[in-house]
């Protein structure tokens, strides 16, 4: 089994954030980043289809230059070989049609995606990859078998969770479950050297048009101190709730 | 050229995400000059949409579309689009209309904005506000495709009901095959779910163990409310993990979100941060939840909840 691992390059969830040339772009500057945690599940589940049933892992990135620190992690995690399709990821659509073209060109059985990113939550590139390959896909993954060309998968729903059985090629957006937190690797010295080693590809991207376009970005409005109500006088938190917030 | 909506019903009956989406679909219609077609399957007294602004109702009867499937649900809105040669389609934020969004999006060859907060601030160019960086910020995107698709945030809007009404008209579209197959559904009937609910009661690890949760879900009970919990509630298995919300859980856009017991880490905040109203509930007056929220009691969970539940109910005796 060929699996691809789709890696976005995300600003850590502590990470500050603002906007520079008058709200229009992303303030870079002291951001650290990591493997959008929902990857990393995928990733790490990816790992155990390695360990265990000999599948290939290969990892993918839309992005500039400035993402390939985020692919050798994912290298030193244990993937095998990463792909950097050397374009801006401009919007979801386009980010998917560039992976459509990586998919094709390698021939991949399963596509191993995040549920979102951490940083647009647009929730769409897996989808519309999917889509636009041709592939049954499973969203808010939390569970995935493989034998042979069959696989089960649990999705969570709105207040509980489905089975499916379905067939590869698959594309599935996953999230935690697919493995615990416990479960998630932290490179090791060994894996960082072979990282070193493995082959990072970079490919020129295909013809792909956005069909978004970010404007302006803006943060909330700085909110007023919390209002303390003593613990005694929970009258009073019932009165606030109801007159003031008016939610009651 | 009317504005397409899904409406979403469960067990035939709409779900009220569905409501708010036609209420949201009425004010962009208004802005645009044009009407309301909603598109609804297997659901009941289809012509009440029309209280929310809908003008026509597209009412699919199909056996095939009784459990949900993304490809064959996005197949029967793609129909139901053309048809109506619609420009604009809004969806809700329910886990199934996020998921079928994507693959609608394809087949129309439409841009999608998903978690939009607001009607859009220009129709042309067509720009939307949503939510992004996990709601620590917002972005204003432009939809440059012909077609455009509109993911309504939950909550987001609110219902508006209007005096029109809404003709219902039988439609048919081809649904194809899919290659995913439902084999077992396991949920909570009885219970309102997350991403559903108006209000969300959550309980953290000051609850000191799951013994303990009898209180939260009476809490739930009384305000008709949703429960959920922390990360590290539901990696000790004190709670089931469809409960946990925060940045790796279930997004939360509640109008009022209580967290008990929640010291409110980062990824916890940016799960729950686009809750309108935020109350917490906690011993450490020094819990970074308290900088989060707009009401607090510093206090002992075990004294305050007690006291609150007792409180709501006279609250809503005399308010019955």
């Amino acid at each position: 089994m060929k699996i691809l691992v789709c890696i976005s390059h995300v600003p850590d969830t502590t990470s500050k954030i603002n906007f520079t040339e008058g709200d229009t772009k992303f303030d870079t500057s002291g951001v650290q980043y990591v493997i959008n945690p929902n990857d990393e599940f995928g990733l790490t589940r990816a790992m155990w289809f390695k360990e265990k049933q000999g599948a290939s892992v290969d990892v993918v990135n839309v992005g500039g230059a400035e993402t390939e620190p985020t692919l050798r992690k994912a290298l030193a995690i244990g993937a095998d070989s990463a792909i950097r399709v050397n374009t801006e990821a401009t919007d979801g659509y386009s980010v998917a049609k560039q992976l459509a073209k990586v998919v094709n060109d390698g021939g991949y059985d399963l596509v191993i995606a995040g549920r979102e990113s951490i940083d647009y939550n647009g929730a769409m590139v897996p989808g519309m990859l999917a889509g636009i390959i041709g592939a049954n896909f499973v969203a808010n993954c939390i569970s995935l078998e493989v034998d042979g060309t069959n696989v089960k998968a649990v999705r969570e729903i709105d207040g509980g969770k489905e089975t499916v059985s379905t067939t590869l090629p698959l594309v599935i957006g996953g999230q935690k479950g697919l493995v615990e937190e416990s479960d998630l690797r932290i490179p090791n010295m060994r894996g960082i050297m072979m990282a070193r080693k493995k082959p990072l590809t970079v490919v020129e991207p295909a013809d792909a048009n956005a069909e978004t376009k970010a404007v302006s970005f803006e943060k909330p409005a700085p909110k007023g101190a919390v209002k303390l109500v003593e613990a005694d006088n929970i009258d009073e938190l019932v009165n606030l709730l109801h007159n003031e917030a008016k939610v009651i | 050229m009317s504005i397409l909506v899904y409406t979403e019903s469960e067990n035939g009956k709409f779900k009220k995400a569905a409501l708010e989406v036609v209420s949201y679909a009425k004010a962009v219609a208004d802005q645009m000059g044009t009407s309301v077609t909603a598109v609804a399957v297997n659901a009941d007294n289809a012509e009440t949409l029309g209280n929310y602004g809908a003008s026509k109702v597209l009412s699919i009867k199909d056996e095939s579309l009784n459990s949900f499937n993304a490809k064959k649900y996005a197949a029967a809105i793609e129909g139901a689009a053309k048809n109506e040669d619609a420009k604009v389609v809004v969806i809700s934020a329910s886990a199934n209309s996020k998921y079928l969004a994507p693959l609608l999006a394809v087949g129309l060859e439409a841009g999608y904005v998903s978690n939009v907060i607001a009607v859009p601030s220009s129709v042309s160019p067509f720009t939307v506000k949503h939510s992004a960086f996990t709601n620590k910020a917002f972005a204003n995107t432009e939809i440059t495709t012909d077609v455009k698709i509109v993911g309504l945030s939950n909550n987001s809007f609110g219902l508006v009901e209007t005096e029109g009404s809404a003709t219902v008209e039988d439609f048919s579209p081809s649904i194809p095959e899919s290659g995913v197959k439902v084999e077992s559904v396991d949920k909570a009937t009885d219970k309102v779910s997350i991403a559903d609910a108006e209000i969300v009661v959550s309980g953290g690890r000051g609850l000191k163990g799951p013994e303990n949760w009898g209180m939260v879900e009476e809490l739930a009970e009384v305000l008709g409310a949703a429960t959920a919990c922390s990360k590290p509630v539901s990696d000790l298995g004190w709670r089931p993990h469809s409960e946990h919300v925060g940045q790796t859980g279930k997004p939360v856009a509640s109008n009022l979100y209580i967290a008990i017991g929640i010291s409110g880490a980062i990824q916890h905040l940016a799960g729950i941060n686009s809750s309108k109203v935020k109350v917490v509930i906690n011993t450490d007056p020094e819990a970074p939840f308290f900088k989060a929220a707009d009401y607090g009691v510093v206090g002992d969970a075990f004294e305050v909840v007690p006291k609150l539940i007792e409180k709501l109910k006279a609250f809503k005796a005399a308010n019955a």
